[in-house]
């Protein structure tokens, strides 16, 4: 229906990407942008010069993991999980109990490090066994809940969480006894995860499993039909998913050396979600701009802080009614957002 | 057990506005098949836009008799039309232009009207709670040692009335046919010559003006309104909608009661149940638990039998 309008709108601008596009299909200036990208992203530390700017790009680092780790859920298999923070809460908590002097429990990183990944990877399993069967949108909602309940047990269990207080003094990270300490060391650390899970979802994505939840997530029946276990194949995608939010809880909570039930509220949820939404779901370089633009752009805004969420807002009901596909999408699922569906 | 009988009381009025929120879902869930997410927040705003028009109209303090009458008129027609027309908004601006796109496009839209709204009242009306007349003078009755307010009566007499008329509305009036017509089956409907993007605004309005009154109703009973309060208040509703079974209304209604039953009886309770090791402060979790619960057992709710094709993928 609101497509026709919206193709001529963008007639003017065609000619001027179709150029851009031509060029960037030259093989030199494609392999130079690259490499000129990768040396602005190893050099970062450096070219920024300043521990604030610093922390703003490993900000980004962790969001891109968690839009990337959302879009397995969302993008790749269509399961709409509005309780995601959840599993980082349950990644951050998990390295703030082991690794700080709130239990005296002082163990190494690389230790902490698979439990991070498996513990909310177990959470999902347990949540989604059941509820997975459900449609869509009774997922989002059981997930929300799901959600609230993690805060709202981080904010009463008094005893185990230390409730709204949070836990501080979090040890420093160290590996093989090199203390990742400042900004720019653990700037580092973060991009190597966030090369990794780029890596894998990219694997992941053209994978046999991939493909059967892009087929689940366009007709679920015929997926079934075609011989797929759909419920496992979508508890799999939420594990993943959850995974990839618990190491990036791990890496939040080493980078804050604290954490609260306040960072893991629903706002963050939809932080996450505008993200991958923004940028387009299921692609990757789309969460990964979506991250970049939605964590620079509250830095930039700072005397309109205050907006923010209703910035983000607008930016869903936007980017929906007008270019659900988002700023960078994959093509395939151009294509179905913008098909006509049976009414 | 004089105080079991004081929390099935408080249950009950708890009970009905979860009802009256419930039924704002359940409505636009049988016809569309769409979690409205910025239902919760609409109630919200009903409130806000009562609280609004009665502070500016000085009616905090009133006396008895005809001006109270009217002043309590004066706040839920605000809060219905309020609500209503915010409804209405949503439905032209996050619905309609995406109504034949995959049902989940829809849903993402409908959650940025709800962060939209929150936002909006709380950068207009402030972040600290306000407070909200009661309206109803302050008094008590005593049955069987069991404490009811004015207001307590007020609020599940108003409610019966509401959902009576709406049950009267939707079986008896050539309205409510179209209603289930279009939800019954939406092409045959268009056949038959019903206007379907009217049933669907119609719904729009009236689930989000009895989520205003309902939003009154609760500022009364509470005596402060927050802007976060759709938000805890939509997802109780919500839960009671499918426990009674999403698009039905008698489902609504009974699942509102019950788990407002629950949450008061639970939360009293709660901390005898598990030997001190969990306090009263749990009881927000009762409704994800019975959320949760009633999907993995009996997803399509105690009445909506008639639905259940549609709840499982």
């Amino acid at each position: 229906m609101g497509h026709e309008p919206m193709t001529q709108t963008n007639k003017p601008l065609a000619g001027t990407w179709a150029r851009v596009r031509s060029f960037t299909r030259i093989r030199p200036v494609r392999y130079s942008s690259y490499a000129l990208l990768g040396a602005v992203v190893a050099g970062l530390p450096f070219i920024l010069g300043s521990n604030y700017l610093t922390r703003v790009a490993i900000t980004c680092g962790i969001y891109i993991m968690l839009s990337l780790g959302l879009n397995i859920v969302v993008g790749f298999c269509g399961l709409l999980d509005l309780g995601y923070v959840a599993f980082y809460a349950i990644g951050a908590y998990t390295y703030a109990f082991l690794a700080s002097p709130h239990f005296h429990v002082h163990w190494p990183w690389l230790a902490i490090l698979p439990l991070c990944a498996l513990v909310p990877a177990m959470a999902g399993v347990i949540l989604g066994t059941p509820t997975l069967r459900l449609r869509g949108d009774y997922l989002a909602i059981v997930t929300l809940g799901f959600g609230e309940m993690i805060r709202l047990l981080l904010n009463n269990l008094d005893k185990v969480t230390n409730g709204p207080k949070g836990i501080a003094n979090l040890d420093t990270v160290s590996l093989f006894g090199l203390k990742l300490g400042t900004p720019s060391r653990y700037y580092y650390l973060v991009l190597f995860f966030v090369l990794v899970f780029m890596a894998a979802i990219f694997r992941l994505g053209n994978s046999r499993m991939g493909r059967a939840w892009a087929a689940i997530r366009e007709d679920e029946h015929a997926a079934k039909a075609m011989g797929l276990n759909t419920h496992s194949l979508k508890l799999r995608a939420f594990a993943t998913g959850a995974s990839f939010a618990g190491v990036a809880g791990l890496l939040f909570a080493g980078f804050q050396h604290f954490v609260s039930p306040e960072s893991f509220t629903f706002g963050e949820s939809v932080i996450i979600f505008c993200m991958i939404t923004l940028g387009g779901m299921g692609s990757i370089p789309g969460a990964i701009l979506g991250s970049v633009v939605l964590v620079v752009l509250p830095e930039v805004l700072r005397p309109v802080a205050d907006y923010r969420y209703l910035l983000y807002g607008l930016l869903l009901i936007i980017v929906m009614t007008t270019r659900p596909q988002g700023l960078w999408p994959s093509k395939q699922r151009r294509r179905e957002l913008t098909e006509r569906s049976d009414l | 057990m004089q105080t079991l009988l004081q929390q099935i009381t408080n249950g009950l009025v708890l009970g009905s506005l979860y009802a009256l929120i419930a039924l704002g879902y359940t409505m636009v869930y049988g016809l569309l098949q769409l979690f409205n997410f910025a239902h919760g927040d609409l109630f919200m705003a009903g409130a806000y836009a009562a609280l609004f028009v009665l502070s500016a109209a000085g009616a905090a303090s009133v006396g008895v008799g005809i001006a109270l009458v009217g002043v309590m008129l004066l706040a839920f027609v605000v809060s219905a039309a309020g609500a209503g027309a915010l409804g209405l908004a949503t439905e032209r601006f996050a619905y309609r232009p995406i109504a034949n796109a995959p049902r989940m496009a829809a849903l993402i839209s409908v959650l940025g009207v709800s962060i939209v709204l929150e936002n909006a009242v709380m950068l207009i009306a402030g972040r600290r709670n306000r407070t909200f007349p009661s309206l109803i003078p302050q008094g008590k009755v005593v049955l069987a040692s069991v404490q009811i307010t004015y207001t307590q009566i007020f609020i599940i007499a108003f409610s019966i009335l509401l959902m009576v008329a709406l049950l009267l509305f939707v079986n008896r009036t050539v309205f409510g046919m179209s209603i289930r017509a279009v939800a019954e089956n939406r092409d045959a409907a268009r056949l038959m010559g019903v206007d379907v993007f009217r049933v669907i605004q119609l719904v729009f309005l009236i689930g989000p003006a009895l989520g205003g009154i309902a939003g009154v109703m609760f500022g009364m009973y509470y005596g402060t309104i927050f802007f976060t309060m759709g938000w805890t208040s939509g997802i109780k509703a919500f839960t009671a909608a499918v426990v009674g079974g999403i698009g039905s209304i008698q489902g609504a209604v009974l699942g509102g009661l019950m788990l407002g039953l629950l949450e008061s009886i639970g939360a009293g309770y709660l901390p005898k149940l598990s030997f001190g090791l969990l306090g009263s402060e749990y009881r927000d979790i009762f409704a994800f638990v019975v959320l949760i619960a009633v999907l993995v057992f009996k997803p399509e709710g105690l009445l909506g039998a008639r639905v259940s094709g549609k709840i499982k993928a």
